[in-house]
């Protein structure tokens, strides 16, 4: 994937710009084998004509409360937090559900977009993924930053992709990329078993986890018709068609519930996860 | 050939050119493969390869899910696909330290590649990914104190002590929160115990798993630290005999008789630090879980435990230690027994929780010493015949004596004249138990006699693996034999039979001797007078080859018994002794029948 990079590199920073820092091209489009087709160098489709989504997430009912994470085996981490060190699974604020990743599940068939060049930062501080949900590119690199400076593994368990378990005993970055597009991918880190997050990988740049109020934005689609999905840790998935438009900005909302809490039957206590949650989404298109 | 990266370069050459023969399977392989699969292999790990055979959920770890196409044991990077010399060594070899045998005496080696070409179909990674390419790196370093120093240096930089442990056992922090990628529990490797390495246990095997990390357990690779400059080659080598070093050099064997060592009166250990436990002979006892009775346990925690023991004629006192990784009940390993009860129990009809339940362990004897091998069940005896047994538990943390006539079925003898001491640090356990050789009630509990094996049994229970009563794991029966005190006479009659046997030597010499200077007084001109009852000498010298036999004979003797009282040492040094007495009586007589006195020479 290095070549793509140079590739990419040599080309006019206009390109990234392009894709708001998000995309760049990896497999071919319909998300099969990703690592076949050459990724180009282009936007496959005249950018004038582009639209935009832009949406929000919500939570209907009451949340969960934070999980406080046993830190007593790892002081370290524990003296970083002012009170009990703790994990928000399902972070509301403002009726807006944060960490929920969305992305355009179906409409880009065909289609081939340029890699981005930056990586996706995953940082390990006070021991927990942050971000706890990220969105990657396939062929875009994952840099996985320990900045506890304390024993880490970063532990992947795709099935689409090829797992890895890598050791970060000291400050550092490993950086990863994956070779199919994957929703999600669970990663662990075994020393530490509060610690999970999830990675999505899709093939295009249309790709975003709605922030603290919940929002999100998809920019510079191609006109068309879409199914976007909304993947949550512990709600699962919800789907909403819409329609692209030259110039226009679509609005979608996603509406998660406090019953689909019970009814995904995800365990509350934010570890050892990863075998539940991996068979939660899907493959994306 | 695991170790190819020792050999000349032309061999690896040659190897890596075998390693590729299996060129591209054909349809007759994976034909014949899927048929030693199905018979073989399905069992455990399904027909469909998804390691769901009807087997599975009674191992823990759980057979390979062939599906997925990760595979712990490989010469290649993380998340790459093993190369098929990979595969094939995990079948010839099997997996140490689970269920998983070896398969190179049972299959013929064109089954056992074709099995390869079979196991690989059940994973699209194969077709897609290519061939993957085995991590290079450099020959392994010999070992020396210096790098085993720096290597402990090195696992607690690196924090191996998170998951194995600060001494190695697999007993660290994390220990109890760690699961493998199908979300079962899994214990970190008891790094004492080199011959429960999934990988194998030399020291390349043990760099090889460092380098690439297993796959599909939380054990990461450290190539990515080589290759970002955070560490060297030469350290992980380190690492790697540091690890190598916790272990015995070879898998120990268990002797069937556990001698109990002499000591002199008064000087039985008392307590479980006396310095005097370290030069006791140490005898391991496997122990497996207990599936003959149900409920079954497929997946015991306690898988040996070492056995010292010393008398003083009048008090026997046993030092026992087995790894366990918490010293139960501890709370931070209920959510563990949860995942074990998970995995394990359903299938009993149980409903089990996690609770917090004790350690212990379980010495155990008959309450007599039986005739021949008329022993009693060793699974704790039954109605007719019960067993008397030493019970500790880790609470209320002492020794108890009771009979036993069927597992968990106890009829309690207290705690009179049982004196016991236990600790538990860095996930061992150590006991001291110590009783009088003649017992507080000699109807119901057994009285040691010196020099007769005993029968004994062992029994342990890790609480927080949720075992207790029947699951737990058992030993069968071995034999615990005191010392005889040593006769004053076996020390005198090795002096005596020397200065006797130097005494007629010297003889035998001086008459040969007395030939030598007939033929240099003959060369002088000089006559000596005629040799002396030249009969009587003759007799003499086979009087003392038949004598020096004799002793041979008995020195032999004196060898099979030691070998059979498994005093190995003293059998050997018999068996040189008589060695010695046969050299020297074959000379005598050989020496004296070829000698015949032909009279004083004329000059």
């Amino acid at each position: 994937m290095a070549r793509y990079e140079r590739v990419l590199r040599a080309l006019a920073p206009a390109v990234l710009l392009a894709v708001v820092g998000c995309g760049g091209g990896g497999g071919d489009a319909a998300g099969g084998d990703g690592g076949g087709d050459a990724a180009p160098a282009e936007m496959p489709f005249d950018v004038a004509t582009a639209g935009n989504i832009t949406g929000s997430v919500t939570f209907e009912g009451t949340p969960p409360p934070p999980e406080v994470l046993d830190m007593t085996s790892e002081a370290d981490c524990a003296a970083t937090y002012t009170g009990d060190p703790e994990v928000s699974w399902v972070d509301v604020s403002g009726g807006g559900l944060a960490d929920v990743f969305v992305y355009v599940r179906e409409g880009l068939d065909g289609m081939s977009f340029p890699v981005p060049g930056q990586a996706v930062v995953i940082d390990q501080q006070g021991c927990q993924y942050r971000p706890l949900v990220a969105g990657v590119q396939v062929g875009q690199s994952v840099a996985f930053r320990n900045s506890d400076g304390l024993l880490h593994n970063i532990n992947a368990s795709p099935t689409a992709n090829r797992p890895f378990n890598v050791s970060q005993p000291v400050n550092m970055d490993t950086e990863r990329e994956f070779a199919a597009p994957e929703v999600m991918i669970p990663i662990q880190c075994d020393v530490h078993g509060w610690m999970a997050g999830y990675i999505g990988v899709v093939t295009h740049p249309y790709h975003a986890v709605s922030g603290g109020g919940g929002g999100f934005d998809l920019s510079q689609l191609p006109p068309g018709d879409y199914v976007i999905e909304a993947w949550h840790a512990r709600l699962g998935t919800l789907e909403q068609t819409v329609t692209v438009a030259t110039g226009q900005t679509a609005e979608v909302s996603f509406n998660f519930t406090d019953a689909m809490l019970s009814s995904a039957g995800t365990p509350t206590d934010g570890t050892h996860d990863h075998g539940t949650m991996a068979r939660v989404g899907g493959v994306a298109e | 050939m695991r170790s190819r990266t020792h050999l000349p370069a032309a061999v690896a050459a040659l190897l890596s050119l075998s390693a590729l023969h299996p060129s591209p399977a054909g349809a007759q392989d994976v034909e014949q493969g899927r048929e030693v699969y199905e018979q073989w292999c399905s069992q455990c790990h399904g027909s469909e390869g998804d390691g769901l055979g009807p087997a599975a959920e009674y191992m823990i770890p759980r057979p390979r899910d062939f599906t997925t196409g990760l595979y712990q044991i490989r010469s290649t990077a993380t998340g790459e696909l093993p190369t098929d010399e990979d595969i094939l060594r995990v079948i010839n070899e099997g997996m140490p330290g689970t269920t998983m045998p070896g398969w190179e005496e049972e299959l013929s080696g064109a089954d056992r590649e074709a099995l390869v070409a079979y196991i690989k179909t059940f994973s699209q990674f194969f077709e897609t990914l290519g061939a993957p390419e085995p991590l290079e790196f450099p020959g392994a370093p010999g070992a020396s104190e210096e790098r085993i120093a720096e290597g402990r240096l090195f696992y607690d930089s690196i924090q191996c002590f998170e998951c194995h442990g600060a001494e190695g056992r697999g007993d660290g922090e994390a220990s109890s929160t760690l699961q493998d990628d199908l979300g079962n529990p899994i214990r970190s490797a008891d790094l004492w115990k080199a011959w429960t390495f999934n990988g194998g246990s030399t020291v390349e095997d043990i760099y090889e798993r460092l380098r690439t990390g297993l796959d599909g357990t939380p054990m990461p690779n450290f190539s990515d630290l080589i290759d970002a400059g955070f560490m060297t080659d030469d350290q992980l080598w380190n690492l790697a005999h540091y690890v190598r070093s916790l272990s015995p050099e070879e898998t120990p064997t268990p002797e069937e008789v556990i001698v109990v060592g002499q000591v002199a009166p008064g000087e039985l250990p008392g307590q479980l630090a006396d310095e005097r436990w370290g030069e006791a002979e140490s005898f391991y006892v496997p122990l497996v879980g207990q599936i003959i009775e149900n409920p079954r346990w497929f997946d015991p925690s306690v898988d040996g435990v070492w056995v010292q023991a010393l008398h003083d004629g009048s008090e026997v006192a046993f030092r026992l230690t087995w790894h366990d990784r918490s010293r139960s009940p501890d709370p931070g390993w209920l959510e563990w027994q949860g995942w074990v009860l998970d995995a394990m129990a359903p299938r009993e009809g149980e409903n089990l929780e996690p609770a917090p339940r004790p350690d212990g362990i379980t010495v155990q004897f008959p309450p007599t010493i039986p005739e021949g091998m008329d022993m009693p069940y060793f699974l704790m005896g039954d109605g007719a015949n019960p067993v008397y047994q030493w019970q500790w538990s880790s609470v209320p943390g002492t020794a108890a004596k009771a009979l036993a006539r069927g597992l968990d079925i106890y009829e309690p003898l207290g705690a009179e004249g049982l004196a016991s001491e236990a600790a538990w640090e860095a996930g061992r356990w150590q006991l001291l138990l110590r009783r009088a050789l003649v017992p507080a009630d000699p109807a119901s509990e057994l009285q040691f006699e010196i020099g007769v094996p005993i029968p004994v049994a062992f029994f342990a229970w890790d609480g927080d693996n949720s075992e207790e009563g029947a699951r737990g794991s058992v030993s069968s029966w071995y034999f615990v034999q005191l010392e005889e005190e040593t006769p004053p006479s076996t020390y005198m009659a090795p002096l005596f039979a020397f200065l006797f046997t130097g005494g007629l030597g010297v003889l035998v010499v001086r008459r040969a001797q007395r030939r030598d200077r007939e033929v240099q007084a003959a060369a002088a001109g000089i006559v000596l007078p005629p040799e002396p009852r030249p009969q009587m000498a003759r007799n003499f010298g086979f009087a003392v080859g038949a004598l020096w036999l004799l002793f041979a004979l008995a020195a032999a003797g004196n060898s099979v018994g030691g070998w059979a009282a498994g005093q190995s040492d003293v059998g050997f040094w018999w068996a040189v002794i008589a060695g010695f007495l046969t050299i020297a009586a074959s000379v005598a007589l050989i020496g004296t029948a070829r000698h015949r006195y032909q009279g004083p020479r004329k000059s």
